[in-house]
């Protein structure tokens, strides 16, 4: 990766770093092979393999289906309740997961950290991107689902990679944030999976947006996944009710939750090696 | 400029000693640092702290190899990390030349599901190779290894043995003009230690600048042309690999290869005669305390006959490291005897020689002293231990153990003539 003419200085450093975009392009091929490996092991080790890709969004889509959309009679814009709920549970699986592979992270990796030299942010990213595997399975199978709830797919959905990366940018996000945390305070480690429990409610997936005033829908569009979600059902379905302004302020959130967890990974990683 | 591969200047490394002890913190206690901060003095945070590694300057060349030794807790790992970008230093700084492998850990990477082929590809990367370049030494990595029929197995399912060798073959693969090498050679069995000292030599030979941290003196003294000594963070010696490894174990070059007695009323002997100085030479005369192993050696021996009438002889035992007893010499001839002038008083000099290739490599004292021969051999004078030295082989195949790079036992290693013979028989019925 080096020729023989580059010099590394090694020196301390102090304060707000650079972001290392340029280390991190170097080291490409480390992140897809550590996104590799973790797909690979999975696949290994589980006996249904794939299929836990589905079982997860389908027995959620069930439950859900049954009780908000049956026995609570949540209204589901126009489309019927377990469409609109898979659509919303797809990008919520990939954030939520990102997010929890992210925070313990750094910490399962701490021998790797303490015995070799890589910009440590691929860590927390593969664990964001592993994701993806997942979620292209669960994309899958929303085809059969639309062909059976009869919904037309239009040109809207040319739009679904964006949003898909507005997912990945706050998992991303709150994933450096915390997997960096976690590494100095353990307690974030018991804190994130109950946290992403409670976030799961005050984000539009078992009901839609609408079911807000407007003046809270602001406030609530602060919410990043709620704006990526609402984007993800507009691709999909051409929700009237969607909001191009609410989404964007959800997307500003993201990528600011990405830029500035970051700058703090960055300022942090320096000591990673010597309290993982 | 120079053409140091590695500039070091004043590298300093400072651990809390909190850190030290507790892998992390939790939210309650750095609470409870804030509320008791303001009531502390700032002295006491001070002294939590220690200094891993203290104003260590060095600087490596391309193709040399050298060896860091010291205690445990002395710095060494910590230069190594440091050096490996691992952990950053608290201040100084380091410069490194071209593109740096660093082998802290054998098998950094692996995980246990994979197959060998899928790991020598994760750990490759992860090492810092591209793709590609572990594709292209993939056969070569595989071979090294002796990995051909296992190489799509799960290396969970593999022996510890050729966990590590595969795991070492993918290091060694590494495409690098600086190696750091940690204690690699403490795991495996004494063939894969073989393996792994004989690529790390051929590492240098190849003009690439190697850093081999170890407690194995052995290892050191053969593989390193130069060594540091780290003792509490600070480099105490940085000079010729034995004369470090002298001073780490507490022999300085004067006070192991030679010992001198400047006060006649002191010395060791009698009012018959007294002992005044042994040296170890090397063949051009110099005292040494290394030894290469095909060279003769010679003890010389200075002491003073106070009395006239006795014929008096020194005479040496050898004991290698372990303190076994490997030999006793004297020059108790008729003809030496006879030779030896009773009526002089004076100081005499006698020197003896062992011949090279007999002691093995290692570490050996010598006990000098004088007796008077012809008399029950009355021992006058004893010293035991007063020199000692060490034997090296620098391998350069025309000593006994050839290029062979493994343990060699034996605390003598004479180079014996071997015959051999191809009879062509044919058996014929």
């Amino acid at each position: 990766m080096q020729t023989q003419q580059d010099v590394t200085v090694i020196s301390a450093t102090r304060g707000w770093l650079a972001l290392d975009f340029k280390n991190v392009w170097t080291y490409r091929e480390l992140l897809y092979f550590l996104v590799w490996r973790d797909v690979k092991v999975r696949y290994k080790q589980t006996a249904l393999g794939a299929a836990w890709a589905l079982l997860q969004p389908l027995a959620m889509m069930i439950v859900f289906s049954v009780f908000f959309g049956r026995l609570a009679g949540v209204p589901s814009d126009h489309v019927a309740y377990p469409l609109f709920t898979y659509a919303g549970l797809l990008p919520w699986g990939l954030f939520s997961g990102g997010v929890t592979r992210a925070t313990a992270s750094l910490v399962n990796s701490a021998p790797m950290i303490k015995k070799v030299y890589f910009p440590r942010i691929t860590i927390p990213l593969a664990a964001v991107l592993i994701g993806l595997v997942d979620f292209g399975v669960a994309l899958l199978l929303l085809a059969p689902l639309m062909l059976i709830y009869q919904v037309p797919l239009t040109l809207n959905v040319l739009w679904l990679p964006l949003f898909t990366l507005v997912t990945l940018a706050a998992a991303a996000g709150v994933g450096l944030w915390a997997g960096a945390l976690n590494v100095q305070f353990r307690d974030i480690g018991y804190i994130i999976p109950f946290a992403v429990q409670l976030w799961l409610f005050i984000t539009p997936i078992a009901y839609p947006i609408t079911l807000m005033s407007d003046e809270w829908r602001l406030i609530y569009s602060l919410n990043p996944m709620a704006g990526a979600i609402e984007g993800f059902r507009w691709a999909l379905f051409a929700s009237p009710s969607f909001s191009p302004a609410l989404t964007l302020v959800s997307a500003l959130v993201a990528f600011l939750l990405l830029i500035t967890g970051w700058i703090y990974f960055r300022r942090v990683e320096r000591t990673f090696a010597d309290i993982v | 400029m120079t053409s140091s591969t590695i500039e070091v200047v004043n590298l300093s490394k400072r651990f809390r000693i909190g850190a030290l002890q507790s892998s992390s913190r939790t939210l309650r206690d750095m609470l409870v640092d804030a509320v008791k901060a303001p009531f502390q003095k700032r002295a006491s945070r001070v002294e939590n702290t220690i200094w891993a590694l203290k104003d260590v300057s060095f600087a490596v060349s391309a193709g040399d190899v050298v060896g860091i030794i010291g205690r445990n807790g002395s710095g060494k790992s910590t230069l190594l990390k440091i050096l490996a970008r691992v952990t950053e230093p608290t201040s100084g700084q380091a410069r490194l030349r071209g593109r740096v492998g660093s082998l802290l850990e054998v098998g950094t990477g692996f995980h246990l599901e994979l197959t060998g082929r899928e790991n020598i590809f994760l750990s490759g990367v992860i090492m810092g190779m591209r793709r590609e370049e572990v594709k292209r030494s993939f056969d070569e990595i595989v071979a090294f290894a002796e990995m051909e029929k296992f190489i799509d197995t799960p290396v969970k399912h593999y022996s510890s043995g050729m966990y590590m060798r595969l795991a070492f073959a993918v290091a060694a693969h590494l495409r690098s003009d600086i190696l750091l090498v940690d204690e690699v050679l403490a795991v495996g069995d004494i063939e894969f230690q073989r393996r792994c000292l004989s690529k790390m030599e051929a590492i240098g030979q190849e003009g690439r600048s190697v850093i081999f941290v170890s407690h194995d003196m052995h290892a050191i003294a053969r593989l390193c042309s130069r060594a540091l000594w780290l003792n509490n963070g600070q480099l105490m010696a940085d000079g010729v690999v034995m004369e470090t490894i002298g001073q780490y174990m507490g022999l300085g070059e004067n006070s192991s290869a030679q010992r001198q007695w400047d006060d006649p009323a002191t010395a060791p002997g009698n009012a018959m005669a007294r002992l005044r100085s042994v040296r170890i030479l090397n063949e051009a005369g110099v005292v040494s305390y290394r030894h290469d192993i095909r060279c003769p050696i010679t003890v010389e021996f200075v002491y003073d006959i106070l009395q006239p009438g006795k014929r008096l002889s020194p005479f040496m035992f050898c004991n290698a490291e372990d303190g076994t007893h490997l030999f006793l010499s004297t020059d108790w001839s008729n003809e030496a005897v006879n030779a030896l002038d009773p009526s002089y008083v004076g100081r005499r000099t006698a020197w003896c020689t062992i011949p090279g290739n007999l002691l093995a490599e290692g570490r050996f004292t010598l006990s000098p002293g004088l007796s008077v021969v012809q008399e029950n051999n009355n021992v006058q004078v004893y010293e035991p231990d007063a020199v000692s030295m060490t034997v090296y082989d620098p391998m350069q195949g025309d000593s006994t153990r050839g290029v062979f790079g493994g343990v060699y036992p034996g605390a003598l290693r004479p180079l014996l003539n071997w015959r051999h013979e191809d009879r062509v028989e044919v058996e014929q019925r």
